[in-house]
C-alpha cells in the first residue's frame, strides 16, 4: 500500500462519513412517522388500501347491489362468507333470487380480498376500520345487508 | 461568575466548629459520596432517556412518550423495574467474581467521575495530576468487564469480554495520545488548572490544526472506548447474544448498564473539559461586553451544555455509521488513527515550542 492510497482512502473514507452524518441529521428533523394512537382517533385516517372489514357497499336510498349470486361464497376459502337467499316469483311468472342476510364471519376471515375481486356487481367492498375488537367469537359473525334494503335497480 | 468553593468553604467551616476534625471529614466524605452517587444515577437515567429520543427521532419515530410527560419517567420505571428483578445464580460459574464484575464496572467509573469539573469551585478530585489519574482509573473498566466474560462460564461472553479488551486496550492508546497532545498545549495536568487556562479561549480554536485533529481522533477513540455503536462489537447482539454481561440479571446488569451511560457522559465531559473550555463560559478576547454577558450564565450550565453537545454527537455517530468488523476495528486504530495521533504530538510539540499557536 503505497502512502497516497492510503491517503486517498482515508480521505474518501472520512468524506463519506460526513455525508453519512449529514443525512441522518437532516432526518432527524424530519417529521415523525409514529401515530399516537388512542389521542388522535378522530383525525386518523388509515391509507385507502387497508383492509379492516367487509361490507355490502349500500347507496343512499339503503340500496345494494348484491343479486346472492354466491360466487363470493364459493370464492371464499374459509368459508367466511354464507349468502342466504330465497327464490321470488313476480306476477309475470319470471323467478329471482333474493338476498335475505348476507353473513360475514370476521373472525376467521384472512382478508384475501377474492370476494370483492370477483363479484361480478361491485357489490363488496373492504372498509379501512380496524376496531375489530369484542369479547367473544360470535359477535364478529356480522349481518351485512342492513334492515329493509333491497336490490338496486340496473341503469 | 459565582465560585462555588465558597459553598463548599461554607459546609467545611460548620462542620469543623461543631465537630472534631476527623468527624467533620467522615461527614464530609459521606455527604460528597452521597452526592456523587445521586448525580451519577440521575445523569445515568437521564442519558438512558435521551438516548432513547435521540434514538428514536434518528429513525423518525417519537420514542417513549407514554410515563409521565415526554416519556419522562419511563427510565425511573425502568429502573425501579431493575431494581426489584431477582439476580439469578448462575451454576458453574466463578462466584466471587461473577459478584465482583459490577462493581469494579461501577467503581472504575464513579472514580473517574469524581474527577470531572462540574463548575467553578465544583469539583471533588483535584490535584496535579488529574487527567493522568483520570485515565488510569477509566482503565480499570477493563477489568471488570474482562472478569464478568471470564467468571461467566459461557463462550458467548467470553468472546464477548476479549473483544472489549482488546478494543479498549488499543483506543485507550488514542485517548492518552490526544490527552497528551493538550496537555503538551496546556503545559499542565491538573484538570483545573486546564480549564482556567481557556479563559481566553477554548482549545479547540487556540491549538488550530493539531488541536482539532486531536479532537476528531478522541472523539472516535472515546465512542470507541464506551463500547458505543459503530463499535459495540463486545455486544453483537446477533452473534454474541450481549457479550460480557449476557448472564447477569437485576440490578447487577444494571450496574453494567448504568456504567456503559455513565462512561459516555465521562468521555463526552472530557471532551468538554480539555477541548471545549469545561465550565469556561466562552470568552472573545477584546469583547469585553460579551464576555461580561457570558459570565452571567452558570458555570455548571455551560459544562453540562457542552456535554451534552458531545453526548449528541456521539449519539449521532452512534446512529449513522455502520458497525465495523473486528479487524476493521483494529485497523483503524493501529493504521490510522495511533499513526495520526503520533504525527499530531510532533505537530503540537512545533507550534508549542515556537509559540505560533494564539
Amino acid at each position: 500500500m503505497n502512502i497516497t492510497t492510503y491517503l486517498k482512502g482515508f480521505f474518501n473514507g472520512l468524506w463519506s462519513l460526513l455525508v453519512g452524518m449529514k443525512t441522518t441529521l437532516r432526518i432527524f428533523f424530519r417529521k415523525k412517522t409514529t401515530e399516537c394512537y388512542p389521542e388522535n382517533r378522530g383525525t386518523l385516517k388509515m391509507f385507502d388500501r387497508f383492509r379492516g372489514e367487509l361490507t355490502l357497499i349500500h347507496n343512499e336510498n339503503n340500496e345494494h347491489k348484491c343479486i346472492a349470486c354466491g360466487i363470493c361464497e364459493l370464492n371464499c376459502p374459509n368459508h367466511t362468507i354464507r349468502v342466504v337467499s330465497e327464490k321470488i316469483t313476480d306476477a309475470d311468472g319470471k323467478t329471482t333470487r333474493v338476498l335475505q342476510r348476507y353473513e360475514y364471519d370476521l373472525g376467521s376471515c384472512m382478508f384475501c380480498e377474492l370476494c370483492t375481486r370477483t363479484c361480478p356487481h361491485g357489490a363488496l367492498a373492504f372498509t379501512p376500520t380496524f376496531e375489530n375488537a369484542v369479547y367473544t367469537r360470535s359477535k364478529l359473525v356480522l349481518k351485512l345487508n342492513r334492515e329493509g334494503s333491497k336490490l338496486a335497480n340496473k341503469k | 461568575m459565582f465560585d462555588f468553593s465558597v459553598v463548599t468553604k461554607w459546609v467545611d467551616d460548620l462542620l469543623n466548629g461543631i465537630l472534631s476534625p476527623t468527624w467533620a471529614t467522615f461527614i464530609e466524605f459521606v455527604l460528597i459520596g452521597v452526592c456523587i452517587l445521586t448525580a451519577y444515577a440521575v445523569i445515568a437515567l437521564a442519558l438512558i432517556y435521551i438516548e432513547r429520543k435521540v434514538c428514536a427521532f434518528f429513525q423518525c419515530r417519537l420514542g417513549p412518550n407514554r410515563v409521565g410527560p415526554f416519556g419522562l419517567l419511563q427510565s425511573v420505571a425502568d429502573m425501579f423495574k431493575m431494581l426489584i428483578k431477582e439476580i439469578i445464580d448462575i451454576k458453574h460459574n466463578d462466584k466471587f467474581l461473577f459478584n465482583l464484575a459490577p462493581y469494579v464496572v461501577i467503581a472504575a467509573s464513579v472514580l473517574a467521575f469524581g474527577c470531572i469539573p462540574f463548575g467553578k469551585g465544583l469539583h471533588i478530585l483535584d490535584f496535579n495530576i488529574g487527567i493522568f489519574f483520570l485515565i488510569a482509573v477509566s482503565s480499570i473498566g477493563v477489568v471488570g468487564i474482562l472478569l464478568a466474560g471470564w467468571s461467566s462460564n459461557n463462550k458467548y461472553s467470553l468472546i464477548g469480554a476479549m473483544r472489549s479488551g482488546a478494543q479498549m486496550i488499543s483506543y485507550e492508546l488514542s485517548i492518552g495520545l490526544s490527552i497528551l497532545t493538550i496537555v503538551i498545549f496546556a503545559g499542565s495536568m491538573q484538570l483545573s488548572t486546564i480549564v482556567e487556562s481557556q479563559a481566553n479561549g477554548w482549545f479547540l480554536f487556540r491549538g488550530h490544526i493539531p488541536a482539532l485533529i486531536a479532537f476528531l481522533v478522541y472523539l472516535v477513540a472515546g465512542t470507541a472506548e464506551t463500547n458505543r455503536g459503530p463499535f459495540d462489537l463486545p455486544e453483537a447482539d446477533s452473534e454474541l447474544t450481549a457479550g460480557y454481561h449476557t448472564e447477569y440479571s437485576g440490578m447487577h446488569f444494571g450496574f453494567f448498564y448504568l456504567a456503559e451511560y455513565l462512561n459516555l457522559f465521562i468521555v463526552a465531559a472530557v471532551a468538554s473539559t480539555l477541548f471545549l473550555g469545561g465550565w469556561m463560559p466562552l470568552h472573545i478576547p477584546g469583547w469585553d461586553g460579551f464576555n461580561q454577558i457570558m459570565d452571567y450564565i452558570p458555570s455548571p450550565l455551560w459544562f453540562l451544555g457542552k456535554t451534552a453537545v458531545m453526548i449528541f454527537i456521539m449519539m449521532w455517530f452512534k446512529w449513522t455509521f455502520p458497525r465495523l468488523r473486528i479487524d476493521q476495528l483494529l485497523r483503524l486504530e493501529w493504521k490510522y488513527l495511533l499513526p495520526i495521533n503520533l504525527i499530531n504530538l510532533v505537530l503540537m510539540v512545533i507550534i508549542v515550542v515556537f509559540k505560533i499557536h494564539f
